[in-house]
Order: C-alpha cells, then sequence, then structure tokens
C-alpha cells in the first residue's frame, strides 16, 4: 500500500492515482480486527458459527450477538464493528418484510444479498458517508435448497459452499478447505464449525470467547434458529476434543 | 501533540481500521464523573457521583427517569445525555400508546443503539460524547445495559463507566457472585462500595455528592437524592477503604467547562490520548 | 420529470412552473382532486362468536365472504391464531381483514427476529387494534371490521372487540355483527345459569349458536371454523365444521 498516506485516502469519494479506493479497504481493515465467523452449506442446510469475544466478565453471556435472524429461514451472520452490523440487519429485516407485504411470500436469498450489497456499496460512493466497517453472511433454506452469500463492505457479494470473514479468515479458509461441504449434513457441519472457530481461536491475544452456532435447514423446518443445546453441546465437545488431541500432538512433536 | 490524518472526520477509517473521531468520543464518557449499574435476581441499581461546577452551582444531576420501569445514569456530555433520554422516553410511551405494556429493555437499547450510529457513519454529525448506564425491570427481570457513543451496547451484570471507573470495575467483578441473590439494600451497598472506590482518599461519599436510582420486582424506578441517600450512605460509612484512585487530585471545587455537565479531569481543557481509547470494533 | 401531456415542468427544483400559479415556499396550493373514501363495505363476512370458559377462550365463525347478499366465495378463513398467546377473528369487509391480518403477521415475524422470547399478548394486540382503527375512523377512512381478540394473559382468559369507529371493550362474551343481536342473549342465559362453563361446555354452546345463526342469518353459511384456546391443553382451529341442517319445518312456515 504505496499509497497511504498520500492524502489519497482520507474519502470514500476519492481513487488514487493506481486506481483504488483506500476508504473502502481500510472499512475492510476494521472486518478483519473483530472475531472470525464462518458459513457452511451442507446436503440439509447452512450452518453459521462466530467466535464471540467476551470483553469483560461483567458482561452478560448472550450480549452482542453476532448471528440474527433477518425472516424466520433468513440468518445473517457478521464480523466487524457491531453497531454498523446492526444497521445492517435493520435494513435486511426491512428489505425482507417489504418483499413479503408485496407479493406474499419470504424473499428469495438471491434478491435480498441484492439489495443488501446495493446498499452497502451505496456507501463507498460518497464523501459524506463512510462505508459499512463490516462484512455480513446471509443464509437461507428454501425449496429444500440451502443459499449462502458473503457481503464486503465493497458492497461486492458472492455466492458460497464455505465462507470465513473477521480475524482469521484465512485459517479458517483452509480448514474449510479440507471438508467435503457437497456430501455433509448440517449435524456434521455444527462439529466442523466449532472445531474451526476453536482452532483459529488465539489464545495468546484474545483471552475468552464464546461459541454461537445457529442453522437453517431441514432438520429446523427451514426455520434459522440457534442450534438445538444438544447439537451445541456435542459440537463443543467435538471441538475441544479436536483441540486436546491437537495439543498432545504437538507435546509429543516436542 | 501528534496529529493524525485520520482524525479529523467520523467519515475516516484510518489505515488500520479504526474510527478516531469515535475513539475520542469514547473519551468523553471517561471525563464525566464515576456511575455504577448493577442488579440482582429482582433489583437494578445505578449509583452517580455527582459534581458542583462551582462553589455557588448545585450538583448536576446524573440520573434521568425514562418510565415508570426504566431510568439512566450518566457520563460525559449532559447535553448529549439529554437528547438521547428525550428519545428514550418518547420511545417508551409510544410502545406503552401502542401495546399498553411496558417497553422491553433490549428493544429499546437496539433502537437506541441504531440510532446513535447514524451519527457515526455521517459527515455532517458527531457520536454522542455520553455513555449510559440503563437499569431496568421488565418481563425477562432485571437489567443494566451499558452504552457507549461508539453505538456499542452490552447486557452486563453489573458495570462502571465515567472517570476512574476502572476501581469500581475492580470490586463488582470481584463480587459479582454475591450480587445474584442479594437484597436491594445489599445491592444499593455493593454499589456504594464500588463508586467509593473510584474516589481518591481524600474524598469521601456524602448526601450532596450521590444520587441513587433502582427499579425492580413490583417498584418503579425512584431515585433517591440528597437525604434520601443517608441511611444507605450510613450502611457503609466506616468501612475499611481499598485505596481509590490515587493519582487524581480533583473531585470538589474545581470549576467545570462550562459546556460540560461534569468537569474534565485535571486542570485546563487537554487533549484526549487516542491510544487509551476503548476498541470500537467489539 | 417531463410530462408531454401534462403541465410543463418548473423552471428549477420547487420553482414556479411556466403559465403555472406561483406558489410560495412551504404553501401548498394544490389544486387538488377530491378525496374518496369507501362508505360501504364491499366483501363482507358475517359474524364472530366468541366465549371465554374457566381456562382459555372459544372462538368461532363462519366460511362465507358475501357480495351484498350473494354468496360469493365460501372458504374465507377468518379465525387466526396470531401466536401462542392470542386468536382473532374478524367479521365485515374481507379484504380488510386480510390487509390487517398480513400486518399482525409481519409484527410476529418481527419478533420472532428479535428473539427476546417477549410474545406478543393479547391485550397488546387488542390496544394496537384500537389505535389502528381509531386512526382509520379519524381519517374517514375507516377499516370495514368488527374484531375480536381472544387469547390468554398471566393465566386469565381475555376477550375483547373493536369496531371500525375504534370503539373497544372487553367482556366474556361477545359476538359480533348479527351474532350481537341474536346469540349473544343465548350465551348470556347461559352464563348466568352457568357463570364458570367448562371447554366441553363452551364449545358445545358456542356449536349451538353456530347453528341458531345459520338458521337466523341470511348471509351465513354451514361450514365455520372454531378455535380454542385452552390454559392447558394449548390452542387449535377446528374446521371446516359443518352445522347439522333441517329444514322440514320450512314446509309449515308461511309467507
Amino acid at each position: 500500500m504505496s499509497s497511504i498516506g498520500t492524502g489519497y485516502d482520507l474519502s470514500a469519494s476519492q481513487f488514487s492515482p493506481d486506481g483504488r479506493v483506500f476508504q473502502v479497504e481500510y472499512a475492510m481493515k476494521a472486518v478483519e480486527n473483530s472475531g472470525t465467523v464462518i458459513g457452511l452449506k451442507g446436503t440439509d442446510g447452512i450452518v453459521l458459527a462466530a467466535e464471540k469475544l467476551i470483553l469483560s466478565k461483567l458482561h452478560e453471556p448472550n450480549t452482542n450477538r453476532r448471528i440474527y435472524n433477518v425472516d424466520r429461514n433468513i440468518g445473517m451472520a457478521f464480523s466487524g464493528l457491531i453497531a454498523d452490523a446492526r444497521q445492517i440487519v435493520e435494513i435486511a429485516r426491512k428489505e425482507a418484510a417489504n418483499y413479503r407485504a408485496q407479493y406474499g411470500v419470504s424473499i428469495p436469498l438471491k434478491y435480498l444479498n441484492d439489495r443488501v450489497s446495493m446498499y452497502m456499496h451505496a456507501y463507498t460512493l460518497y464523501s459524506a458517508v463512510r462505508p459499512y466497517g463490516c462484512s455480513v453472511i446471509l443464509a437461507s433454506y428454501e425449496d429444500k435448497e440451502p443459499n449462502m452469500y458473503l457481503i464486503d463492505p465493497s458492497g461486492v457479494s458472492y455466492g458460497y459452499y464455505g465462507c470465513a470473514t473477521g480475524k482469521a479468515k484465512q485459517s479458517a479458509k483452509t480448514e474449510i478447505e479440507k471438508l467435503k461441504l457437497g456430501q455433509m449434513t448440517c449435524r456434521e457441519l455444527a462439529k466442523e464449525a466449532a472445531k474451526i472457530i476453536y482452532t483459529v481461536h488465539d489464545e495468546l491475544k484474545d483471552k475468552n470467547f464464546e461459541l454461537e452456532l445457529s442453522w437453517v435447514c431441514q432438520e429446523s423446518d427451514g426455520y434459522h434458529v440457534r442450534v438445538p443445546d444438544s447439537v451445541y453441546a456435542d459440537a463443543e465437545k467435538a471441538a475441544k476434543q479436536a483441540m486436546e488431541a491437537d495439543s498432545e500432538s504437538d507435546t509429543e512433536d516436542m | 501533540m501528534f496529529r493524525n490524518q485520520y482524525d479529523s472526520d467520523v467519515t475516516v477509517w484510518s489505515p488500520q481500521g479504526r474510527l478516531h473521531q469515535v475513539e475520542y468520543a469514547m473519551e468523553a464518557v471517561n471525563l464525566g464523573s464515576a456511575t455504577v449499574g448493577l442488579k440482582c435476581k429482582d433489583y437494578a441499581a445505578v449509583i452517580a457521583l455527582k459534581r458542583a461546577s462551582s462553589e455557588l452551582s448545585a450538583y448536576q444531576k446524573k440520573i434521568i427517569p425514562i418510565d415508570d420501569h426504566i431510568g439512566i445514569a450518566i457520563s460525559g456530555l449532559t447535553a448529549d445525555a439529554r437528547i438521547l433520554s428525550r428519545y428514550m422516553r418518547n420511545e417508551c410511551l409510544n410502545y406503552k400508546y401502542s401495546l399498553d405494556t411496558h417497553m422491553p429493555l433490549n428493544r429499546l437499547i437496539s433502537m437506541l443503539g441504531n440510532k446513535m450510529q447514524l451519527c457515526t457513519q455521517r459527515y455532517d454529525r458527531r457520536p454522542f460524547g455520553v455513555g449510559l448506564l440503563v437499569a431496568g425491570y421488565d418481563e425477562n427481570g432485571a437489567h443494566i445495559y451499558q452504552t457507549c457513543p461508539s453505538a456499542n451496547f452490552y447486557d452486563c451484570k453489573a458495570m462502571s463507566i465515567g472517570a476512574r471507573s476502572q476501581s469500581a470495575r475492580t470490586y463488582l467483578e470481584k463480587h459479582l457472585d454475591e450480587l445474584g441473590p442479594c437484597s436491594l439494600e445489599e445491592l444499593i451497598k455493593h454499589g456504594l462500595r464500588a463508586l467509593r472506590d473510584t474516589l481518591p482518599p481524600e474524598v469521601d461519599l456524602n448526601t450532596k455528592n450521590v444520587s441513587i436510582g433502582y427499579v425492580g420486582k413490583d417498584i418503579k424506578f425512584k431515585i433517591l437524592e440528597e437525604g434520601e441517600t443517608a441511611p444507605y450512605l450510613a450502611l457503609i460509612e466506616g468501612e475499611e477503604r481499598r485505596g481509590g484512585g490515587a493519582a487524581a487530585a480533583e473531585i470538589e471545587a474545581q470549576p467545570a467547562d462550562p459546556l460540560r455537565g461534569d468537569r474534565p479531569e485535571g486542570d485546563d481543557p487537554q487533549d484526549p490520548v487516542p491510544t487509551v481509547a476503548m476498541d470500537t470494533t467489539e | 420529470m417531463f410530462d408531454p401531456m401534462g403541465a410543463p415542468p418548473a423552471l428549477w427544483h420547487n420553482g414556479p412552473t411556466p403559465g403555472g400559479f406561483y406558489n410560495f415556499p412551504a404553501i401548498q396550493t394544490r389544486p387538488s382532486e377530491p378525496i374518496t373514501h369507501s362508505k360501504s363495505p364491499v366483501t363482507t363476512a358475517t359474524s364472530v362468536i366468541a366465549l371465554a370458559y374457566d381456562k382459555g377462550v372459544v372462538i368461532a365463525g363462519d366460511l362465507l365472504a358475501s357480495y351484498g347478499s350473494l354468496a360469493r366465495y365460501k372458504n374465507c378463513p377468518r379465525i387466526l391464531k396470531v401466536n401462542e398467546n392470542i386468536l382473532l377473528g374478524a367479521s365485515g369487509d374481507y379484504a380488510d381483514f386480510q390487509y390487517i391480518k398480513s400486518f399482525i403477521e409481519q409484527k410476529i415475524i418481527d419478533e420472532e427476529c428479535i428473539g427476546d422470547n417477549i410474545k406478543l399478548k393479547p391485550k397488546s394486540l387488542y390496544c394496537w387494534l384500537t389505535r389502528v382503527m381509531y386512526q382509520r375512523r379519524s381519517k374517514f377512512d375507516p377499516f370495514w371490521n368488527n374484531i375480536i381478540v381472544a387469547g390468554i394473559q398471566d393465566g386469565e382468559p381475555f376477550l375483547g372487540q373493536v369496531d371500525k369507529l375504534g370503539t373497544a371493550y372487553t367482556d366474556r362474551a361477545i359476538c359480533t355483527g348479527y351474532a350481537a343481536h341474536i346469540v349473544l342473549p343465548i350465551i348470556r342465559d347461559f352464563l348466568d345459569k352457568n357463570p364458570n362453563p367448562t371447554q366441553a361446555e363452551a364449545k358445545a354452546l358456542v356449536l349451538k349458536c353456530m347453528e341458531v345463526l345459520y338458521y337466523r342469518d341470511a348471509r351465513s353459511f354451514s361450514k365455520f371454523q372454531i378455535g380454542i384456546m385452552d390454559k392447558e391443553a394449548g390452542s387449535s382451529i377446528e374446521g371446516p365444521l359443518t352445522c347439522e341442517e333441517n329444514w322440514e319445518i320450512a314446509l309449515v312456515a308461511k309467507n
């Protein structure tokens, strides 16, 4: 980033001489400072998982969730500035409600993704506003078909089989690529998702975290909900076991 | 002082992905006098340390009632807090008007959060320079919420914000397990002790500089001022104090910044130090 | 935007139009079309009956939507389960009911999305509907309905009614439309003798009332739904049920 600090990086409405919009890139940096969030697509639905960093012992366990509902069958997970992301949740809910009022059915994810990414993109065009400091994952299970999109602060979005954003997105992606996403069920993926979040969590930099797990799948009747307690417990257990096995093999190596 | 070229507007991201203007606004909270919020199973209480801007002036109110079931304690710019409290009162009234019941706290706070976020994304606004501790009781029980200028908010077991509030937080963390089952009286005692820990040794809590607000099961939000606080202050009088913020040589009678209900720490207006700003990310 | 058929565009934004009257800023002197409102309902549904018993509520309405005196649509359900706490029934204009229904359904979805486990309660919905109905009537554009909100709040059965004028009341037994005249006396008489009916008794009474209505109300229909919400057993909407009918008496009737 040779042009940093040359004055071309102070406004979203300004290109640098080498054709970049730095403010958007900086906004993406904000995303990279926050807890990791992943989404996995299985044969029968989608699993979302988030690493929620705990800032203080004084906070209640459920504060500042990173996974929300946009509609009954649509989930949204995000990383980045929570306050920004809540705004995105709000407009996504409005889009969903609006669509339902107009057409009487729930909004197709493809369309919702279009609308939300257009909205986020609009904030990259003007100097009077700043780009959103969050990336969001949209997930749904409609007509027996799982769908998932990831939208960046730039407003760019792609559909994914597996995606990751936040602090450890690179290592999370590496882990995701090891999975056979096309053949796994959500029950299996819930465990894998938990394992990945536990694996990529950096104990040295961030002390405590809370695992958030939700799914939208056949088993949840197409509703996006937090995974049932038993599934959560199993997933967490599997993740912890995997971590222990990992650290044991580490000590053997030494 | 180091001038940062990325800190002039709230619409500018720094290369590290930070919003300096928002972080500076977070500092405004630390300039206000300390407030403590805490809850047990059936009650939530806020306890605030008041300051007077001069010998001649009255002590600045720190606790604002919102509805029968909600009250807030503020730290930072009082005028900004009044905007927020007016908004919260309005929302509570509208909710009651249309649904004939008290507004659940989390719904109020998330609406407030969304309102506050708008000011962190537009060139023609600045973030609210105030932190709130919201005490309330709804059908999910007693709550303490903390809101920040960054538009983040937290559902807390207990919390303290404002000048030298770290000592109060330390106290609260230490006694967190005792809070759950305790009585309202015990709760207020804990709150007073936490607040007292923020004071330098030569200053103590008295009926002039303390406000107590509480709400809970079957009781509406009530504020105790002046003489009403005396019985509670008496309960913790004479106890041994842990050393408070020893460094500070402020409190009682220094004149305040006229724009600021609360007095800033130290002498003259000074640049906040960005390195101590809270993380705006989470 | 330039409209080739209409007036020429303004010279500048909010500025005067060539050949038009000059408007002072902030004063709207639009030569307005008359505002029109409906003065009567169009496709209507007839009475709804609701009755509270010791542990819950029963609510019933038939499936007919009439176009004047024409029995136009015969499968128009209007007993609605709003959530685990609330049943709702409406008589009057069916389109208005559908509009209100979609609003309420979105409210419930919004609430589920918030996910704080706080569910809309009957008194709240009753209050909200009262505000909506009164507001619309104050604009001289009412929703042409009588709406009954039935449910359980804090372990007690609740019944409330709102009409198109925003008039609202609660009672242990509520009937809208023709049933308010012909069925309510039957229910009140029953409650005088048996102030705390069981669910079975309440349901039997409502079934009987639907039958009476079918015989007496020319806008009613033999197929109907009945919704029951019970403190212990939860809620259900049954139907379509059918009234037993016997018109042999018609041979004896004169005129």
